[in-house]
């Protein structure tokens, strides 16, 4: 039975690699901490299914050290709300939870940026993530057929994965351009390490097709999937194909930070040197502070596990920090979407998959809270979570505020007051 | 007590054995069935596979807009799709 | 006059200066409306959207009957995305003191020729499952309704804008009076009726205006058709409509032409912000889910808060201005903007051009309120 005594010294919220490495390096005699994820295991979306299964040392180190920790874990909780400072309410299968607080951690990672495009809604085409965490979660595709698209190396780790689970992967498609992509390899090359993935990268590449400047043009399909068009290098091309992975790169899950007050730039969490943000004690790490890929968010995730639990700083930690931060600017440059995409959505193309509002409705609009009132646009679940990235794409719109529940959530939960929870806190073991 | 070999859950009154670890939306997409028609009556499925997008959303044990990429099958549990 | 820019000039772009808009319009005025944020995106966006003739006082009662009968004639012209229901009300009686409430309300409304049942539990039960048991009983109103308001706010100013009416979205209004109208990046405009429809934020530009800000909260649920299918009411409401200086909830849901189901009510005096308070909004809901327990189990997607506007005998403001021979008010309408809006529009357009209005003006004139004005 939890205590009802004594708040976390440090939350953390996310369960991926940021959200472990901060759990982790905060837990220390006597520092009480609580890690959260709303999944069924922890690992986040890059290390989903590691736990059990890890296939990189990386992923086996940190998981063997949050087994050894004292992190309490929290899983299948998803955050919907703030009633006070110093505490969230999350969700869970079976009940509300009332967390308390002295430091808090938001590790809450990132998701797919999706754009529109003829044939985007069929079923079967989903995310390069998304495809590769239904098959995590049981999804046969040995013997399928796969086409990858969009932009961003999670392409390329997709596409290895399937390929590992027996897929037949017809094409890679990524609409970064040749120049842009040679540049960033050469990049990586500089990093100490790199240079055994780079190589490993080069004989995968000879053995899938790979193609820069390409893009999707049109999915087709009558019930489901059956064929994608590309332009591929400047040509049109249509494969045939079981599924299409297709995700434009990264978008941070910045709406609890926002609903908890805390200051954003250009999209992105401010954080200080130490991983603080606007907000006294609470902090964030990865990529919701710049899209940095996993050695970024295992530092920062270190050093805000580790401010958070006022400890001292390695400098050393700094120091790779400062090395690695330059990633986030390359991630950025190299996989910007080039203009052609925004021509992608023909008008009777849907952007709202919730409320299934075409493009050619809400073009009518010159801001994302005009459209949303006048079209439905963002009226759905996902909370405009897929449709606001692409809008913000299409038409640099900005999204409005956050509001409690940041989450759909049950009525019940939302309707009890704090204090009448199962209160989950960080005291006496 | 010993992990079952497979699971039995229904999907819209039929059976399916799945392997345990197996997340609803999977086993909807391993049936060839699709998850939800969407307002104006458009076939979907899942599409971020991690509990956002809502794509994936069935009833669950008669609860609605369940988000099923992020529920694993259960021994018994009713599925039903489009609900 | 000969210099005047335009006839009428009306500052808000809500439900209220769109109806506005389209009624001067069909008199064939030169008429320009002047918003600062988006259209129907203030108080109107907020709101429940229903239309409901309501018997608080006789004045209330007139304009919303008045109004809702013009939306009855309205309705064929509504396009779809208004989602103009005729779902009707029913007050929900929880004892029997209710009941005689109920019943006082059954004479009134039948004796002003408005159509009304008084519904038993077993009607209650089969009209709306979802109702706790146990209900004494209620009252229908099966003509009112419930729409969509940005939608209907757009309608009304697209027409009006097919009339020749000019519209200026987006530029906040600094000074209103005295024939002219001036924005905050500089620009003004003149014309010989200025219309202050600007809701919430009246005072600001006509200081004096005795409206105050009443913070109300909504949540929306995801879709549940059938779970609901009238808008229901309890009696308590008014009560909370009527306390000046307390914060209450009272129970009210609405369905959707979507199937959500919104969830209301809250009002709150002498708060500025736009936060949802939790605690407010959690009183809300557990009113609510003493009246439909199943509402616990269902999933809400949004919360969001509104500034209605409130004049202290809770009847609006329209008519001309006391102080100001140019500037007329629209405004102070209280939790009724939607519904009334209708008949504020007509009312402000027969004083306008000096014809004899529909139903008596003298209980909304802004002269009413007493001789003695608050100067900034």
């Amino acid at each position: 039975m939890p205590s009802r005594s004594q708040p976390f010294d440090v939350l953390v919220v996310g369960g991926g690699p940021a959200g472990i490495a901060a759990a982790v390096s905060a837990a220390s005699r006597g520092v009480t901490v609580g890690l959260l994820d709303d999944n069924l295991t922890v690992g986040g979306q890059i290390w989903r299914g590691e736990e059990k299964n890890a296939t990189r040392p990386e992923s086996r180190d940190w998981f063997e050290k949050l087994r050894s920790s004292n992190v309490q874990l929290i899983a299948q909780a998803r955050v919907f709300q703030q009633p006070m400072p110093g505490m969230l309410l999350a969700d869970t299968p079976a009940e509300v939870v009332e967390l308390q607080y002295a430091n808090l951690v938001l590790a809450t990672g990132a998701r797919e940026r999706f754009l529109p495009f003829p044939g985007w809604t069929l079923p079967n085409v989903m995310g390069a993530g998304g495809l590769q965490a239904l098959v995590k979660s049981g999804l046969p595709i040995a013997g399928k057929s796969v086409v990858v698209a969009g932009t961003g190396p999670l392409l390329l780790a997709v596409a290895r994965y399937l390929r590992k689970q027996g897929a037949e992967i017809r094409l890679i498609a990524e609409q970064a351009s040749r120049r842009k992509l040679i540049r960033f390899a050469a990049n990586l090359l500089h990093q100490p390490g790199k240079l055994a993935q780079a190589l490993e990268l080069g004989r995968y590449l000879r053995a899938v097709r790979f193609a820069p400047n390409s893009w999707p043009m049109a999915a087709q399909g009558k019930d489901e999937l059956e064929s994608v068009t590309l332009s591929v290098d400047g040509s049109p091309e249509t494969i045939a194909c079981d599924y299409l992975a297709c995700g434009f790169h990264l978008v941070p899950n910045t709406e609890l930070a926002s609903l908890l007050g805390c200051e954003l730039k250009h999209g992105y969490v401010s954080v200080d040197e130490t991983q603080a943000t606007s907000i006294g004690s609470v902090f964030c790490a990865g990529e919701p502070t710049g899209i940095g890929g996993v050695e970024l968010a295992l530092i920062e995730g270190q050093i805000a596990g580790l401010a958070a639990s006022k400890q001292r700083l390695p400098a050393r930690l700094l120091r790779d920090r400062d090395k690695l931060k330059r990633f986030v600017v390359l991630l950025d440059e190299t996989f910007q979407l080039r203009t052609e995409l925004r021509s992608l959505g023909q008008p009777e193309n849907i952007v709202c998959r919730c409320e299934d509002v075409p493009l050619a409705q809400v073009r009518r609009y010159t801001s994302w809270r005009a459209a949303k009132l006048h079209t439905r646009c963002g009226m759905g679940p996902c909370q405009g979570r897929i449709c606001g990235p692409a809008t913000e794409f299409l038409f640099k719109w900005r999204p409005d505020s956050v509001r409690p529940p940041i989450f759909p959530t049950g009525l019940e939960a939302l309707a009890t007051t704090p204090g009448q929870y199962q209160i989950v806190t960080g005291g006496e073991q | 007590m010993s992990m079952p070999d497979r699971l039995t859950i229904t999907i819209d009154g039929v059976p399916l054995s799945v392997a345990p670890g197996t997340t609803v939306a999977a086993a909807v997409m391993i049936a060839g069935k699709f998850c939800r028609n969407s307002v104006t009556g458009e076939r979907r499925g899942p599409l971020c596979g991690m509990g956002i997008c809502f794509e994936c959303r069935m009833s669950i044990n008669g609860l609605p807009h369940s988000r099923t990429c992020q529920v694993l099958c259960e021994n018994g549990m009713e599925v039903r799709t489009d609900a | 006059m000969s210099t005047s820019t335009y006839d009428v000039l009306i500052v808000g772009a809500g439900i209220v200066g769109a109806a506005c808009a389209d009624a001067c319009a069909r008199e064939g005025m030169r008429v320009a409306v002047v918003d600062g944020d988006i259209v129907g995106g203030g108080t109107t966006a907020a709101g429940m959207g229903h239309i409901v003739v309501m018997d608080d006082s006789e004045a209330q009662f007139a304009l919303t009957r008045y109004s809702q009968r013009l939306w009855q004639e309205l309705r064929p012209e509504l396009p779809d995305d208004v989602e103009y229901e005729q779902c009707g009300t029913i007050w929900v009686s929880a004892d029997e003191e209710q009941m005689s409430e109920v019943r006082r309300k059954q004479a009134y409304y039948t004796s002003r020729g408005v159509p009304v049942q008084i519904l038993d539990p077993s009607d209650l039960e089969r009209l709306e499952p979802n109702l706790r048991k146990g209900m004494a009983g209620g009252l229908l109103v099966p003509e009112d309704g419930v729409l969509y308001p940005p939608c209907a706010a757009r309608f009304l100013l697209e027409r009006a804008q097919s009339r020749g009416v000019r519209t200026f979205i987006g530029r906040p209004v600094v000074r209103m009076g005295n024939g002219m109208v001036r924005l905050i990046d500089g620009e003004q405009f003149s014309a010989g009726v200025l219309v202050n429809a600007a809701g919430s934020l009246a005072p600001a530009l006509t200081p004096g205006t005795d409206v105050k800000k009443r913070k109300g909260h909504l949540v929306i649920t995801d879709r549940y058709p059938g779970f609901l299918r009238h808008q229901l009411v309890e009696l308590g409401y008014l009560k909370s409509a009527h306390s000046l200086t307390s914060d209450s909830v009272a129970f009210n849901v609405q369905p959707r032409r979507t199937g959500q189901i919104l969830i209301g009510s809250s009002r709150q005096y002498g708060a500025d912000h736009k936060e949802v308070d939790t605690e407010i909004m959690v009183r809300m809901l557990r009113r609510a889910e003493e009246y439909m327990p199943g509402l616990a189990k269902l999933s809400a997607i949004r919360t969001w808060t509104g500034f209605r506007a409130a004049t202290p005998d809770k009847v609006p403001l329209i008519g001309p201005w006391p102080e100001d021979k140019t500037l007329f008010l629209a405004t102070g309408h209280e939790g009724l903007g939607i519904t009334t809006s209708l008949g504020t529009a007509r009312l402000l357009v027969d004083q306008i051009v000096g014809r004899e209005p529909e139903i008596a003006a003298e209980p909304y004139l802004p002269s009413r309120v007493g001789k003695e004005h608050v100067h900034a």
